[in-house]
């Protein structure tokens, strides 16, 4: 199973986009966003959904795989890197590859952009800048044991069938629990107040 | 290097016990909630300052990123209590209004409304704002001058904001914007157990098993708060959200009551007629803690399901599962917002959901208890010390005679000398345009896009003869001003702010002011001394001022005393009452069964629903309401400058139900008996097909004040923001997103600017206009 990664919970999401605020001040890219906000049924609903890369793993990242500047590195650990910036001649090949359409291309700069998960923050042990600050926790970064620590019931997918070709990804998403009663502390850590414990 | 030495003096490292972290941030928990060691903080030469949000009142903590020339530059996730590094698109893009270009950075003059506002000296201007209040008093009395505070602004200095009034001013008239927030919550409070303030802290949420949330749009007004909702969720508890729209919150809710709005209380009181008859009622807690019971059970009696179905238009079998599901969960909770507060019955209405509280017995314990979520930052705390109209320091009572004594003790003045109890904010405005008070000054509020009926506020602010305003951009409101002082932004100097928990938090400071700003506390008692009670305002820090607030309000209910800066970094919060400095606070309230009333009791309220103030007619058969966005706060005068924010939401709209033959986007012009205005559409099945929604942030010509009514409720003299008789029909243009008063300054991350007069209309129910898309 995955190690720590992003886990989409889409039944959290509330469309604020802090996550794409948030994407905005990574280190990285900073001042351009990462993310895709999608309302998923508008008209009908208020449902949304963020979506960050999917950093596939299997076949291994479609982007990098139709690169012909070879300019899209996946690291050891996994994580599908944006485009070296010496090597990538703005084609857009990896924008059409994407089953997720997740790259961008900056016009102006004819360079390629993506999420990256991170890889200033999370190569140091910290959660990314969105899931850091999700508020609802739609974004959450850990392991598939911590969420479903956090989250009891819950399932998470991590592969997706598109026409006949089927494609394992690094971040996965999160198939809803079915409704049971769990004891505290289901959810978030219950908290002490002021030195006081509110389990009682 | 540790944790301490990257933290600048004098500000003490939070102590942040790691078990609270959400998983994925094991790195935080290890280094106490500071960023790894070797991270890019070392790289770049930058500080972190520990300090919380400025805007809503969940108070999230935050670091503000503080390069090597001491700029804030921007921000970092803070392992807070109360957000746990969460934050909202709102508290990410909050730094950058801190060296935005538009701040005001010298004061700005003109000797009447013809000329335009000139650059001054601090001197001119304090000498022209003395001279005009001296005239005007002399004139036509004390009272014609009046002071309006805001509830943005840091405890210290809202304090401040009373005293100034009373004692330097001399005047009656003195109240503040937080009277447009939850002053109905506030009311209802204090007359069922006399404190004003929320039951509850924010994790009891957590231990819940049936939540009740009225009128709030958490998702959007409360983003953080989010997680302790959806917490209470993934353990079971039953989510029930009464709101007349869909929102993010209400979609996923096992009940959503969609009722129309301003039936509030027919339905809570039909609720309780359900406990009632199904014997969910907890009859021995109400004998032991509660009075007027039997009165308050016999007018729930005359609110049958089916009654209160066909005055709130829904089925009757909703307010049944409602009862249900409330009156049977071991621990219920209910927390209620502006979606109920903003009403000519607001007070009534809190009353009502009192009532089912303390009817199922859930008040006072861990998950069980009731809340009311403030709007603004310092909602809170604004009012707590003196500069709501009818209230001194600690909550006192202006009216109570022991109450003005001890206060016209600790400010060294004579009783004859302590002005009585003045009106509230729309009041004044209209005192205002009927020329009863001649002179104001206004301390970072923006009425010309906050009070309802614009025509009239304007009328009113143009009617004034002298108007000075504090804010560090020019507000639509400060460019009507004579006289506008550039203050300092919350990052500029310390204070605390009560959050909705009424827990009180401290705010650092981050970095110096800009040249030629001065800080509101300087202004207040620089202007205090030229007026000749300089002896009172000594204050040269926000420390001095806390000190005496803490002493002001010992003994009462509002208990500051034993709050301390030094205390509240420890803590990471301290929520009041806190009478000593080894007490920890009450984060929960009546956990011993008593209230604060002197039988110790909770007096129950009986309520009658009567309808809204405007009266639907042919000609107006709809409901107009009102409400917020997620990327904006409030009158938008900080975050319509923030470039992702305005790309986030660049517009309002009017979202219809689909059933009025609109097309999403085309032109739809709702008309109220104050006026008309043109929005477009955003057609969705989120919202009841006799209501119509606008969010509120812009001003004219897009306003949605200019539609609302100046109704106010009688006791709280809150407007009814929320519900007016309106029409919509069909237009041929939309009209135009005005540009803030200045220009558009540069903000952080130009490429995400957009147009301000985009005419694209918004293509979500949420009414975020764009998604991010390649």
């Amino acid at each position: 199973m995955m190690g720590r990664t992003i886990f989409i919970d889409p039944g959290r999401c509330i469309g604020c986009q802090a996550c794409v605020s948030a994407c905005r001040e990574c280190d990285s890219h900073r001042g351009k966003s990462m993310i895709h906000l999608d309302y998923t049924d508008e008209g009908q609903s208020v449902a949304s959904l963020p979506t960050v890369c999917m950093h596939c793993e299997d076949p291994v990242a479609p982007c990098a795989e139709v690169c012909p500047a070879d300019a899209i590195l996946v690291t050891a650990d996994g994580v599908v890197q944006q485009a070296d910036t010496t090597r990538c001649i703005g084609c857009a090949n990896c924008v059409n590859a994407c089953p997720f359409g997740v790259p961008k291309i900056d016009l102006q700069a004819k360079l390629q952009l993506k999420c990256n998960l991170c890889y200033d923050r999370t190569a140091y042990g910290l959660a990314p800048m969105c899931a850091t600050v999700c508020p609802t926790g739609a974004l959450f970064y850990g392991t598939a044991e911590e969420l479903q620590a956090e989250r009891p019931g819950v399932q998470v997918a991590d592969s997706f069938v598109f026409g006949e070709s089927e494609v394992r990804t690094g971040v996965a998403m999160v198939v809803p629990a079915d409704r049971v009663q769990w004891p505290v502390p289901g959810g978030l850590p219950v908290v002490e107040i002021n030195g006081k414990d509110v389990r009682r | 290097m540790t944790a301490d030495s990257r933290t600048p003096e004098p500000h003490a490292v939070v102590p942040i016990d790691p078990s609270l972290a959400p998983p994925g941030t094991r790195a935080f928990r290890d280094a106490g909630g500071i960023p790894a060691d070797r991270w890019h903080a070392d790289q770049n030469g930058e500080t972190l300052v520990p300090t919380h949000c400025c805007f809503c009142g969940v108070q999230c903590g935050m670091y503000l990123r503080v390069d090597r020339g001491g700029k804030v530059f921007g921000v970092e996730p803070r392992n807070h209590d109360i957000n746990r590094m969460r934050l909202c698109p709102k508290g990410v893009n909050a730094y950058q209004q801190v060296n935005h270009p538009d701040r005001l950075t010298a004061p700005l003059m003109r000797r009447s409304r013809d000329e335009p506002l000139r650059e001054v000296s601090w001197d001119e201007a304090l000498d022209f704002t003395v001279a005009e209040i001296r005239r005007i008093q002399q004139a036509y009395g004390n009272d014609a001058f009046g002071l309006l505070g805001g509830a943005s602004l840091f405890s210290e200095k809202t304090y401040l904001v009373g005293k100034f009034a009373r004692v330097a001013l001399k005047t009656r008239h003195v109240d503040y914007n937080g009277r447009l927030c939850m002053v109905s919550a506030a009311g209802a409070n204090k007359l069922a157990f006399n404190i004003d303030r929320a039951g509850n802290p924010f994790s009891d949420i957590l231990l819940t098993d049936c939540l009740l949330i009225a009128g709030s749009n958490v998702g959007e007004c409360f983003p953080v708060m989010t997680q302790y909702v959806w917490g209470a969720r993934d353990r079971g508890a039953t989510l029930i959200v009464i709101d007349p729209r869909e929102t993010a919150v209400a979609r996923t809710a096992d009940i959503h009551v969609a009722l129309k709005p301003g039936t509030d209380s027919a339905f809570f009181n039909s609720v309780l007629n359900v406990v009632v008859e199904e014997g969910l009622t907890d009859e021995a807690y109400l004998a032991a803690h509660a009075t007027g019971w039997e009165e308050v059970r016999a007018k729930a009696a005359e609110y049958p399901p089916s009654r209160a179905a066909e005055i709130c238009g829904i089925p009757a079998e909703q307010i049944v599962q409602v009862a249900r599901a409330f009156g049977r969960a071991p621990k219920a909770m209910a927390w209620h917002a502006r979606g109920i507060e903003h009403h000519s019955q607001g007070v009534e209405n809190c009353l009502t959901v009192i009532n089912l509280c303390t009817a199922t017995g859930n008040i006072g314990k861990p998950g069980a208890g009731y809340g009311t979520i403030t709007g603004q930052g310092n909602g809170q705390g604004g009012r707590e010390h003196g500069q709501k109209s009818d209230l001194l320091p600690g909550g006192r009572s202006i009216n109570n005679e022991e109450h003005r004594r001890q206060i016209c003790e600790i400010w060294g003045i004579e009783e004859s000398e302590l002005p009585p109890a003045g009106t509230s904010m729309m009041e004044m405005v209209w005192q205002m345009q009927r020329r009863e008070i001649r002179g104001l000054i206004g301390i970072c509020n923006n009425p010309f896009v906050s009070l309802p009926n614009y025509r009239v506020v304007k009328e009113g602010y143009d009617a004034t003869e002298f108007h000075a305003q504090f804010d560090f951009f020019l507000s639509e409101t400060a460019a009507n001003a004579h006289v506008v002082f550039p203050v300092t932004s919350w990052a500029e100097d310390d204070g605390v702010m009560a959050n909705a928990e009424a827990r009180v938090v401290k705010h650092n400071k981050a970095q110096e002011p800009p040249p030629g700003v001065r800080t509101d506390t300087w202004v207040m008692c620089e202007l205090a001394r030229r007026l000749g009670a300089g002896d009172k305002f000594a204050f040269t820090s926000s420390r001095e001022v806390f000190d005496e607030l803490r002493i002001a309000s010992a003994g009462t209910v509002n208990d500051y005393y034993g709050i301390t800066y030094e205390r509240l970094e420890e803590t990471g919060g301290i929520a009041w009452p806190c009478p000593s400095t080894d007490h920890p606070g009450t984060p929960r309230l009546f956990e011993d069964g008593k209230t604060y009333h002197p039988d110790g009791k909770i007096h129950l309220q009986v309520v009658e629903w009567h309808p809204p103030m405007d009266p639907y007619d042919d000609e107006h058969p709809m409901t107009l309401t009102t409400g917020r966005t997620v990327a904006h706060f409030l009158s938008g005068n900080q975050t319509r400058r923030l470039g992702a924010l305005v790309e986030q939401t660049p517009r309002p709209w009017a979202e219809v139900h689909p059933s009025h033959g609109f097309r999403n986007g085309e032109p739809v012009r709702v008309v109220t008996r104050r006026g008309s205005e043109v929005f477009p559409a955003l057609v969705t099945e989120a919202i009841r097909p006799d209501t119509v929604f606008i969010p509120y942030h812009w001003p004219v010509p897009t306003a949605a004040n200019a539609l609302t009514i100046d109704a106010l409720d009688p006791r709280s003299k809150i407007p009814e923001y929320k519900v007016c008789a309106c029409r919509i029909e069909h237009a041929e243009r939309i009209d135009e997103v005005p540009a803030p008063p200045v220009a558009p300054g540069h903000v952080a991350y130009p490429e995400t600017q957009v147009s301000r007069t985009d005419p694209l209309p918004p293509t979500s129910p949420q009414g975020r206009g764009t998604s991010e898309r390649s």
